[in-house]
């Protein structure tokens, strides 16, 4: 009893302060940590490659190693741009969104219409599993599907399907978080006036929700845009500028990593993450803009 | 009426595409994995032997499982302080502060760094601090992409500790400091117990997410098809081999990458699922 009544009374507080104020400081400065990479990573990508982007960046083809090597032999910064990359690029997430963007918006849509059904339910955990599975299996599958069963060769189909894939579970979550903020009123008054069903999603639900749907897409395509691993089993690269959703295609990710894999362009792999990194973030800031002007309102 | 029954039906029919995908991946990836588990039944799991060469072919897929496994859990172990300062900064110290927002929008920008430039960095910035630290020779190796996978995974386990902090009850905490509790003790008695599962969740889904990984990985493991020694050692997880041999793969080598792919999504998979089951007994 003595002894429990001695330790009672022992006043530790200065001690049990200065481990508070430790933790603190531990807590600071591991956050700190924590952001360094990303401004080391944006200072790196602004010094390194912001000299090589010029016109000719974004208008010239891809220079192949021959051509860099002879800039790089007489002193000459290397020709040519990523246009190619950047065309791919383009296309192959247009295809790619194309096919999640319905697909996704309507199970989204059928999702919230039948929230507790063991069916919805369901599709539910398998959007969860999907939205998990690593991007480079994704790959796989486009290879299985399309290179191997419909293009017969490495296509821009191949590559737009795998990252349609990876964007649906993102785009159906997304859809069926902003179905619920639609007020039911509205959807009421609607089916009140007699208003078909289809109608109603149409005309009530979708627009009213539009502009969290578009957050939720651009969310979806910045985080395709710079997948790398399934498109080195898909849509292969190419040198050339290429429309053609059954032939080889070019990206900008790819570029950068047969830059990185040929000695004579390492200049040109930091201006074209530059670029790719900017495209990224300006996808984000446009979605950020939206919720904050939603917000608002 | 008609029309609204066609519409149902519509709808039900899109979702279903979700579950023909679904099964077509599971169906495909087991497809493409069976020659190779015809040829070595369960030893293509179990074996450390993975030799491409004509006549002596053999495939194991041991080193690419535990290269995978180590660099994810040492990229958990990494992330797992960072993360939880950074989120006791936003959602507890500096909670709705500039500065906290400040940081917030830095982590969220780490989750839009597309894999290769991480890979990048890793190589032309983190590798010469390894070697010039004298940890390897050439700076490749588990403990550089283990870092990397650090830095990448940490927005997905802060922007879910963060939700969860700041759902512990302020009537709980205020209670503690109304009896003299330092904010270190509120931290370790109120706001852990009562956000732990939750936490814990956050950061198996960052698992997950670091058990995938590809590019960033490719660039920096080393790719040595050996189990790794230890944590300089260089390796190759089953993403970066599946990213590197795919190119030039047929016949039983393209089905024991399959098989390979097919056992990352079955890993993936399963520790996805224990994350998402944990925060939805949670809510």
């Amino acid at each position: 009893m003595s002894v429990r009544s001695e330790i009672l009374y022992v006043d530790n507080t200065r001690q049990r302060k200065i481990r508070n104020s430790i933790f603190k400081i531990a807590v600071i400065l591991l956050s700190v940590i924590t952001i360094s990479p990303i401004i080391l990573i944006i200072s790196k990508l602004i010094i390194e490659g912001i000299g090589q982007i010029n016109f000719d960046f974004f208008t010239q083809l891809a220079p192949d190693t021959f051509q860099a090597m002879s800039a790089k032999i007489n002193g000459e910064k290397i020709p040519g741009g990523i246009v190619n990359g950047i065309t791919g690029t383009l296309f192959i997430v247009i295809l790619a969104s194309v096919m999640a963007i319905p697909i996704g918006i309507i199970t989204g849509i059928y999702l919230y219409e039948n929230k507790n059904k063991w069916y919805a339910n369901f599709i539910r955990n398998i959007t969860d599993i999907l939205q998990g599975v690593p991007s480079i299996v994704l790959g796989i599958i486009g290879y299985l599907w399309i290179v191997k069963n419909i293009t017969y060769g490495f296509s821009a189909l191949a590559g737009s399907a795998a990252l349609a894939i990876m964007m649906l579970p993102l785009i159906i979550r997304s859809t069926e978080e902003t179905m619920k903020m639609v007020p039911e009123s509205i959807k009421e008054a609607g089916a009140a006036l007699g208003v078909p069903y289809h109608r109603i999603i149409l005309k009530v639900m979708i627009p009213s929700s539009f502009s969290g749907l578009m957050t939720g897409i651009l969310l979806a395509v910045s985080r395709i845009i710079g997948e790398t691993a399934p498109l080195l089993l898909t849509t292969l690269g190419s040198p050339v500028i290429n429309f053609e959703i059954d032939k080889p295609t070019s990206a900008v990710p790819l570029l950068i990593w047969n830059f990185y894999n040929d000695p004579n362009m390492i200049d040109l792999i930091w201006s074209s993450s530059l670029f790719l990194m900017g495209f990224v973030l300006i996808l984000n800031l446009i979605s950020k803009r939206i919720i904050a002007h939603k917000e608002k309102n | 009426m008609k029309s609204e029954k066609i519409t149902r039906y519509v709808l039900f029919a899109v979702s279903f595409i979700i579950l023909l995908i679904f099964a077509g991946m599971v169906f495909s990836l087991a497809g493409g994995a069976i020659p190779v588990f015809k040829e070595y039944g369960l030893k293509f799991i179990f074996s450390s032997d993975w030799n491409p060469t004509q006549g002596r072919e053999f495939y194991g897929a041991l080193p690419f499982i535990a290269g995978t496994l180590l660099t994810s859990f040492v990229a958990l172990l990494i992330c797992l302080p960072l993360s939880f300062s950074t989120s006791l900064f936003i959602a507890e110290y500096y909670h709705k502060t500039r500065v906290a927002k400040f940081l917030g929008t830095m982590v969220d920008l780490l989750a839009g760094v597309p894999s290769i430039v991480y890979g990048l960095w890793g190589f032309y910035a983190l590798r010469p601090v390894i070697i010039s630290l004298g940890l390897s020779d050439q700076g490749f190796g588990v403990f550089t992409s283990a870092v990397i996978l650090a830095i990448m995974i940490i927005p997905y386990a802060t922007s879910l500790s963060n939700e969860i902090i700041t759902m512990v009850p302020n009537e709980l905490k205020e209670a503690a400091y109304s009896l003299g509790a330092t904010r270190f003790e509120v931290i370790f008695s109120v706001i852990f117990p009562n956000a732990r599962s939750g936490i814990v969740a956050s950061y198996i889904l960052a698992l997950g997410r670091a058990l995938g990984e590809t590019m960033a990985v490719t660039m920096l493991i080393g790719n040595a098809n050996i189990i790794p020694k230890g944590l300089f050692s260089t390796g190759n997880t089953m993403a970066s081999l599946i990213a590197n041999q795919f190119g030039e793969a047929d016949g039983l080598k393209l089905s024991a990458l399959i098989a390979i792919g097919l056992l990352l999504f079955l890993i993936t998979g399963i520790v996805n699922a224990i994350g998402k089951y944990i925060i939805r007994k949670m809510s």
